[in-house]
């Protein structure tokens, strides 16, 4: 069967309208089939049509996402309170251990990114991700600094990385692949972002999996929650009316 | 495997090649970049084009090196592989 391949971080200028559909345009032609954009919490919908327009123009399926940068675990449960319905995926930078944990638990989460240039940010460990895999949240990588480091910066990058994966792989917790980049010619091909997923010892199959299967999965689920007819977990209004 | 050169420049030969040679050496060491038996079998300035051998046991840390470009002679650019085939009729015309 063929795959479904899919990139959720994908960081246009959202000012400069050119660039997003340049973007858009060439995510469809490397061979996406889904993109998910971070957009600003008060995003018009003017906007949004427009992007919509662009994504149906390039034949690809565009998915909202909002990117949380909560500063307290207080901030990030309003912010999901506020925004969880608003939104196909919504994506906590951890910046904080105290968040970290808190968003690795909530079921409202649906990806912990974590800042890759800052070492001493990256929360992704055994008690982390423990409280992930009692939730959906999955673990999301941005190939952007693989490609733009070099020497000593890149291998402490894969350093880290090949141990976070490990842990995420023990706990089951789903890995995700995405560009997270602003740079036209950081985009790579869905089958390269998996052979670079090879320097931090992903097997073939479950970098696949984590620019297909895995991020298509999240997208599916919220979609499916965000329909009127969803009540619960696998409970879902098939008709209504005076004979039911 | 069949690449795809991405950018507003032309590039020579010598010059993809040596770039993709460099990645490889960077990712893999030099012990590493000697078993992936890298050549160039064709190459397309015009199409931004290139055919290039590995050994099928070094597909993917070669696939990997090929992405991990970022520029040639110091201007930006994209190296896509575009497709691998165990045969060079099987990577046909580039569309």
């Amino acid at each position: 069967m063929k795959r479904t391949y899919a990139d959720l971080h994908l960081r246009p200028n959202l000012n400069d309208f050119e660039h997003t559909k340049q973007m858009i345009t060439k995510a469809a032609k490397l061979g996406y089939h889904l993109i998910a954009i971070p957009l600003p919490p008060n995003v018009s919908e003017e906007n949004l049509q427009k992007m919509r327009g662009i994504c149906r123009e390039a034949k690809i399926d565009f998915a909202t996402r909002l990117n949380l940068k909560p500063t307290t675990p207080d901030e990030l449960t309003r912010n999901l309170r506020k925004f969880r319905r608003k939104y196909e995926t919504i994506a906590v930078i951890c910046e904080s251990k105290n968040v970290a944990r808190q968003a690795a638990k909530d079921r409202r989460v649906d990806i912990l990114n974590f800042p890759l240039y800052d070492y001493h940010g990256r929360f992704f460990d055994l008690a982390e991700a423990e409280l992930a895999s009692g939730s959906l949240t999955a673990f999301e990588i941005d190939a952007q600094p693989i490609l733009a480091l070099e020497g000593p910066a890149r291998s402490r990058l894969l350093s880290n990385l090949r141990r976070e994966t490990e842990t995420a792989k023990a706990f089951h917790i789903p890995i995700i692949l995405s560009s997270g980049t602003s740079d036209l010619m950081l985009m790579r091909r869905p089958m390269d972002m998996a052979a670079l997923a090879s320097l931090f010892d992903l097997e073939n199959e479950q970098a696949l999996q984590a620019v297909s299967e895995n991020p298509v999965g999240i997208v599916k689920r919220n979609r499916g929650k965000l329909n009127s007819t969803f009540v619960a977990p696998g409970i879902r209004v098939v008709r209504r009316g005076k004979d039911c | 495997m069949l690449l795809q050169i991405e950018s507003g420049e032309t590039f020579t030969q010598d010059e993809v090649m040596s770039t993709i040679w460099k990645a490889v050496t960077k990712l893999y060491g030099e012990t590493g970049a000697s078993k992936t038996g890298l050549s160039l079998i064709e190459y397309d300035q015009m199409q931004r084009t290139a055919t290039v051998r590995v050994l099928l046991k070094a597909a993917g840390p070669a696939r990997a090196s090929i992405a991990s470009v970022t520029e040639i002679r110091g201007r930006p650019v994209a190296l896509h592989v575009l497709k691998v085939s165990g045969s060079i009729r099987g990577l046909g015309k580039p569309k």
